[in-house]
């Protein structure tokens, strides 16, 4: 599953549930009574399991599973297909991540029941841009007639890409992009903006642009990303949010990161009222409970 | 022209580029094939200077001619019955292709399931074919 692969209107649908869910969670905590949640994680990834088997909780369902490949009998040589096969007879539902890409899609294709990509290498990670769009709208109160400014590694930050593919599909969006040269973002993001007629710039100072932002999605810059050590040391402060760039920003400004951080967010942002990205994380399983009902036809 | 005999049944594969004859011959899969193929190389042609031309005689259901596009999108397709060439079929390139050529990202989950069909489906806006576990695109040159 893409977020793509939906329509406008479908995502609209999901939303107004995480919404509903958000606002009514005593309607929903037993709409997944007697069933089952799978989490077949092949890679570690602790924060997207989680949120997964909370979402599952919170709906009165019930979660098992297994968090890494050494656990499973993938270990043993066991295909994906062969594997989804057996949880379909365990579990309703399956949240699959998977170093391989494709993996989940290959999954799905071979399974009864519904199969959530949880992310699948680089490719993509389809519930995190959910989450982001979700935390967007409930918390601006729509997608679209904004300026948004992503922040960090651009070049290979996949949820970077799959969020601009997302709201590329939204009226009035303006996206500051800024990067150092060497992460900007990959051409086809670009040709994609060029061809849709999408307002962008491109730049390196984040505290030049902070003053015109609506949104701030952060991203780690990471070390290994840089040719040489000069121009990491040279740029990092360059892409680390602190007070005094806060203060740059509007009053109603709000920061999003898809988290971990590292240091790219100093902690004495996070009681500024426009730190958003613990909120982000509360959205991320709201959506998760939606998408659940969603794909097991429960609304 | 030199006169390689009248088909049946089959087809007349014309104007292809010269030199892509033996690659058509190939992913076709005409080496597994026990009936009677004829491969003209390096004929003369007005519209192409030099061009490869084949003809293969079979049961018209029986191939699948989908990579001839993806090879060349000029190659004619002469199909024969009964000693006559019943239609000439237009190439267009296939929405989907499977088997015909391997994604090569060592990402992706071909990588390590080898049993798995290699599906590839075609980006129209770019006329390119990308991998459809990994999006990514095809390298492999016909
Ligand atoms: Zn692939």
């Amino acid at each position: 599953m893409n977020p793509l692969d939906f329509t406008t209107e479908e995502l609209d649908r999901l939303f107004d549930l995480a919404v509903d869910i958000e606002a009514n969670p005593a309607k929903y905590s037993k709409k997944c009574e007697g069933k089952k949640l799978a989490t077949c994680f092949y890679e570690p990834s602790t924060r997207t399991r989680l949120s997964f088997e909370s979402a599952m909780l919170n709906l009165g369902g019930s979660v098992i599973g297994f968090s890494d490949a050494g656990s499973s009998s993938a270990s043993k040589g066991e295909s994906v297909s062969d594997t989804i096969r057996i949880i379909s007879c365990y579990a309703d539902i399956c949240a699959m991540r998977h170093p391989k890409e494709g993996a989940p899609m290959v999954a799905a294709s071979r399974s009864k029941i519904p199969v959530i990509n949880a992310g699948d290498g680089g490719h993509q990670h389809p519930t995190q841009t959910l989450t982001d769009l979700l935390t967007i709208r409930s918390l601006k109160g729509r997608l679209g007639g904004f300026t948004i400014g992503l922040c960090g590694d651009l070049k290979f930050g996949r949820t970077v890409h799959s969020l601009i593919n997302a709201l590329s599909r939204y009226d009035d969006i303006t996206f500051i992009m800024i990067s150092p040269e060497e992460l900007k973002v990959p051409d086809y993001i670009r040709d994609m903006l060029t061809e849709k007629g999408i307002a962008f710039k491109e730049v390196i100072s984040l505290e030049d642009v902070m003053p015109e932002l609506d949104l701030l999605y952060m991203t780690r810059v990471q070390r290994e990303r840089f040719f040489n050590e000069e121009d990491y040391i040279r740029l990092k402060d360059f892409y680390i949010l602190n007070k005094q760039k806060m203060a740059l920003a509007k009053d109603d400004m709000l920061v999003l990161h898809p988290l971990p951080r590292v240091n790219e967010i100093s902690v004495e942002v996070d009681d500024d009222p426009r730190a958003a990205y613990f909120k982000q994380v509360q959205y991320g399983v709201y959506v998760r409970m939606a998408l659940i009902l969603t794909l097991l036809e429960l609304v | 022209m030199l006169n390689v005999g009248q088909i049946e049944q089959g087809y007349v594969l014309d104007h292809i580029p010269a030199g892509k004859s033996m690659s058509i011959y190939h992913h076709l899969g005409l080496d597994k094939f026990d009936s009677c193929v004829a491969i003209i190389k390096n004929a003369r042609s007005g519209k192409l200077g030099k061009k490869d031309l084949m003809k293969i005689e079979c049961d018209i259901n029986s191939l699948n001619l989908d990579v001839l596009a993806v090879i060349c999108q000029t190659i004619t397709v002469n199909v024969v019955k009964d000693g006559e060439i019943i239609e000439k079929k237009l190439l267009t390139l296939p929405k989907e292709l499977k088997n015909i050529m391997k994604c090569k990202n060592p990402r992706c989950i071909t990588s390590i399931e080898q049993e798995l069909p290699h599906i590839f489906y075609l980006d129209e806006k770019k006329e390119i074919y990308r991998c459809k576990y990994c999006d990514e695109k095809n390298h492999e040159k016909f």
